[in-house]
């Protein structure tokens, strides 16, 4: 599934209509730079994931396509127009914002045909579309209520009928699952692709939740410091990471120093101290020298002796049910953690004990600072 | 957490805030009692009658105040409606408006006259009209009625706007309303219990304001306020003490719906 997403994507970029164009868009407050030139293609029918940490930009750039913000240079385009000099309400994008933002003095049923009110569809109609679009989030019978009488969950579902019910041709969303407990979170990242799924309309996503972005994008853009540090579809993201910054914060890693000896066809020979010379993915531009490679937890496994590529001390294990956490110690004194799958033939390691570790082939990488 | 000061403990509290009490409210008991007083006097009491509210309405001066109160309910509904709108757009453009060049000065003027004795706003406005050549009398009252019933009006509803956040205006916009109609639609509807308070307060303020209204009322005209002290320089009547009493019912009145009002809007929140 993942390979053949990968393809269809690496291979159709270029074919596939664009749903949003961001050309070198800067955004300044005053001398601070929120966004330093950054240059993104969306994809017409893509669940497209902004990812990065509070403060990247993130928000600013889905505020600059909605219209809530004016871009201080470079062009938003939307399926081909120019749209950075228009308002928010000539713009065919619709938001869903953090905190929902639903109209507290209307009823569910009103906020959810507002959109269509104001863009002069009749009563009938839109009063069928909305009916349809409450459908769909499973709201039909909360039409009548206040958006106060709801639960969070139902309030989110509400916030997505508005802005799916005028039709845009981009869905923009805010963090919008920031809010909910855990487990309607999950439901609701499901639900979330369905919808994207069944409605065709593009999805742009705001998250600084990697999980979140990893289980519903076609493709992520990771984001840091005003600038976008990688796109990719979530296997790439995770799996290849092109910098440290990405590597780390993509999940989890064991980020670890190493000397380059030689480096050839995207491969290089890496040495670790304290265990045997490894062979690492490696970007083509790498020279020689000292560096860092990121190996992920779940890459390495337990091995024998002759097997074992590296070995590491344990000192703490954490049970964490489906998985073991082996918190451990490499002969150079780097930290190196480990994630076991907790099968029935797993033993407990104990602590203190010297174990040999096997990393998969293709586990390592090398990585730009 | 260190322990919160209980105010109640300081010494002479009690005796302080007795004092307080008595010298606000006592002569307002007195003058409401003493209008239902039975007999002519303002010092004595000759049983209970509600003969002095019957004066006020049929008595020989029941003409003057008659005129006199449709003369005040009226520019005080004006007034108050008038500087209610004015402090709603100001307010949107103070608090909405971002920073904008002039806004400190531009909340200097709306809140001058919370700061500028009365007295001399009303030697002002009256030099002013003078100068302009403007003659004194119902309008002269309005205009100055609107000008210091702005801050009033405008304190509660920029205080409710405060509260609100822009993401609902921001919606609206991205819902494909226009600037007008987010407000028109989304903005005025969640702002309206400060509207309605800044209102009740503005009219109360319109209602009972004296100096400035003796100032620019000119010849032959009368507020309730002027009326009540024409009829007093030539003796203390209980027919005064009545009227009064109705004014402060009135005032007492608006206070608290103003305060309910704002009150609710706060919990519907």
């Amino acid at each position: 599934m993942g390979l053949v997403q990968t393809e269809k994507l690496g291979n159709c970029g270029s074919l596939q209509r664009e749903a949003v164009g961001i050309k070198r868009v800067v955004k300044c407050y005053g001398s601070f730079e929120a966004l330093k030139g950054v240059s993104l293609s969306i994809a017409d029918n893509e669940f497209f994931t902004l990812l990065g940490p509070s403060g990247c930009g993130k928000t600013t750039l889905l505020r600059s396509i909605a219209g809530f913000e004016d871009v201080t240079e470079g062009e938003i385009a939307l399926y081909g127009l120019d749209i950075a000099a228009l308002p928010p309400e000539q713009r065919p994008v619709n938001t869903v914002f953090q905190q929902y933002a639903l109209f507290p003095h209307m009823s569910v049923r009103e906020n959810v045909a507002f959109g269509l009110r104001m863009k002069g569809v009749a009563q009938a109609e839109r009063q069928a579309r909305a009916a349809e679009m409450l459908e769909m989030v499973h709201l039909s019978e909360f039409g009548d209520r206040l958006p106060s009488q709801l639960s969070g969950g139902q309030q989110q579902r509400v916030a997505l009928a508005r802005a799916l019910a005028p039709r845009p041709r981009v869905l923009l969303l805010d963090e919008p699952l920031s809010a909910l407990d855990l487990k309607l979170r999950q439901a609701m990242r499901v639900e979330l692709k369905q919808l994207q799924e069944t409605t065709g309309i593009t999805f742009v996503f705001v998250t600084h939740d990697q999980e979140e972005a990893l289980a519903m994008s076609d493709r992520i853009a990771v984001m840091s410091a005003g600038e976008v540090q990688q796109v990719g579809d979530p296997r790439t993201i995770y799996e290849a990471p092109v910098n440290r910054f990405v590597a780390e914060f993509i999940g989890e890693t064991n980020v670890l120093p190493v000397t380059v000896s030689d480096v050839s066809a995207g491969r290089a020979r890496v040495a670790l101290a304290g265990c045997r010379d490894l062979i690492a993915q490696a970007p083509e531009d790498l020279s020689p020298g000292a560096h860092h490679v990121s190996i992920r937890p779940e890459r390495l496994s337990l091995a024998d002796g002759g097997e074992a590529d590296l070995t590491a001390r344990v000192e703490r294990v954490v049970y964490l049910g489906t998985d073991l956490q082996l918190l451990a110690c490499l002969p150079n004194g780097a930290s190196l953690t480990v994630r076991l799958q907790n099968t029935a033939r797993t033993s407990l390691p104990l602590q203190g004990q010297e174990l040999g570790f096997q990393i998969e082939e293709g586990a390592v990488r090398l990585l730009v600072d | 957490m260190a322990a919160r000061t209980d105010i109640r403990r300081y010494m002479g509290f009690g005796a302080l805030t007795a004092l307080c009490l008595t010298v606000l409210y006592v002569p307002l008991i007195v003058v409401a009692v003493y209008s239902f007083n039975a007999s002519r006097s303002i010092t004595a009491w000759g049983g209970f009658s509600t003969h002095w509210y019957v004066d006020v309405f049929v008595g020989p001066e029941a003409p003057i105040f008659r005129a006199a109160a449709w003369n005040s309910i009226s520019i005080a509904f004006l007034a108050s409606t008038a500087a209610t709108v004015i402090a709603v757009a100001a307010a949107v453009a103070m608090v909405r408006g971002g920073r904008f060049r002039g806004r400190q000065t531009s909340f200097a003027i709306i809140s001058l006259p919370l700061m500028v004795p009365e007295i001399v706003i009303a030697v002002a406005t009256l030099i002013f009209f003078t100068t302009i050549g403007v003659r004194t009398g119902y309008g002269t009252i309005l205009i100055a009625h609107i000008t210091f019933c702005i801050p009033f009006a405008y304190l509660p509803i920029s205080a409710r706007l405060q509260g609100i956040e822009d993401t609902y205006e921001l919606a609206a916009r991205d819902l494909y309303a226009t600037r007008w109609q987010a407000f028109r639609l989304i903005l005025l509807p969640l702002m309206m219990p400060g509207v309605i308070s800044g209102w009740l307060l503005a009219f109360i303020i319109s209602l009972d304001d004296f100096i400035i209204t003796n100032f620019v009322k000119g010849a032959g005209m009368e507020t309730l306020p002027t009326a009540i002290f024409g009829s007093v320089k030539q003796g203390i009547k209980p027919n005064i003490m009545a009227i009064s009493t109705l004014m402060l019912a009135v005032s007492v009145i608006f206070v608290t719906l103003s305060y309910l009002i704002n009150r609710i809007g706060q919990k519907a929140r």
